[in-house]
């Protein structure tokens, strides 16, 4: 699919991925409730459930899912920041930025002690 | 005119209301030409009877505005070496607005908006009172002066797919002209500009995707003026229902 012209910037592509995260976090979430209730229901059919877990498929999914999460949550933080601060473009460029920086010195720290 | 055998490859939109198709043009490429006079060749040497609409070509009267390669683009200040892709160019009329013939886009339902939104200048005073001080610095002025200078050109109304999918949306234009009348200290009732934008197709419909500050030609941010009506709406909400 070509992006027609008039959306190939960023804060078009940011709302897209926001809506789609949201849309693929909403189909998740009935299918992660059921497997839940089969913790109360079907114990058994959960075991067998969570042994496909260590599938790499799986953990490739579970990295996708994390993915979409975090893409959301920023999303929406995004949101408010863009229609709730009342900042000028810089400002929030620079909190981003701080915000960022922190992230990578903080994620750094983790993954050394992991 | 460096080369004189150059030719752009120039597909215009032809037809009237819902009807139509792209025919192409060859025009002559100059070292120094816009959008519009590109228009205006076709017009003036391949055929008089298409229709498109401009009248300063100075970028201040915002009549000429036109889809250059899916985007929309004030043409009288958009140099054809700017946005040419593999020596061709696209011209269709403006997005989201029905067509009256060829490139001219019937711009009364923008205009309509602009008056539901409430964009007429209601004063608080009389010209028997005295003329109100506005100092320049005041912060409501400051806030004002960023969307004073629209030309009406209708891009960022073009630009956006609120509009697109929502067609009571008030649309950027019309939004960012109340925020400007918002923060106008000669405007007494503010919960009237308030009241005319935040309901059904106002200023909570934007999905702030932000086409419009991306291709505003004057470089204003109809975006956000329109975070600054939501804000004020929710601070206006939560406060009658004190």
């Amino acid at each position: 699919m070509m992006l027609k012209a008039h959306r190939n910037h960023p804060l078009w592509l940011a709302y897209m991925l926001h809506r789609l995260s949201g849309l693929a976090l909403a189909l998740f979430l009935p299918v992660h409730f059921h497997v839940l209730s089969l913790a109360l229901t079907r114990p058994e059919s959960l075991d067998r459930f969570l042994g496909l877990a260590d599938n790499p498929a799986v953990k490739l999914a579970e990295f996708g899912l994390v993915f979409l999460l975090a893409v959301h949550f920023f999303g929406g933080l995004r949101l408010l920041a863009l229609e709730f601060l009342p900042w000028s473009a810089r400002q929030k460029t620079l909190a981003a930025a701080s915000i960022a920086g922190a992230f990578l010195i903080s994620g750094t720290f983790l993954l050394q002690a992991v | 005119m460096s080369d004189r055998s150059k030719l752009l490859e120039v597909s215009v939109w032809r037809g009237m209301g819902d009807e139509g198709a792209y025919e192409t043009f060859q025009v002559p490429a100059r070292d120094n030409q816009t959008v519009l006079d590109v228009v205006s060749w076709i017009q003036q040497s391949a055929d008089p009877s298409l229709t498109y609409r401009y009248a300063c070509r100075v970028g201040m009267c915002g009549s000429c505005a036109m889809m250059v390669n899916g985007v929309p683009r004030w043409t009288c200040r958009t140099h054809v070496k700017r946005v040419l892709r593999d020596g061709a160019l696209q011209i269709g009329p403006l997005r989201n607005l029905p067509v009256i013939k060829d490139l001219a886009a019937d711009m009364d339902p923008f205009f309509d908006k602009w008056i539901r939104a409430g964009g007429v200048h209601r004063p608080s005073r009389s010209r028997d009172d005295p003329i109100q001080q506005v100092p320049p610095d005041d912060p409501g002025r400051v806030e004002a002066n960023k969307g004073i200078e629209c030309i009406n050109c209708s891009v960022c109304y073009a630009a956006c797919d609120t509009v697109a999918g929502n067609p009571d949306y008030l649309g950027p234009a019309a939004l960012q002209r109340a925020w400007t009348l918002y923060n106008d200290a000669k405007v007494e009732d503010r919960q009237a500009v308030l009241d005319s934008v935040s309901g059904a197709g106002g200023c909570h419909n934007c999905h702030s995707q932000g086409s419009c500050t991306r291709f505003c030609p004057n470089e204003l941010d109809p975006l956000s003026a329109i975070a600054g009506l939501k804000r004020a709406s929710a601070r206006s909400f939560f406060r009658r229902g004190e």
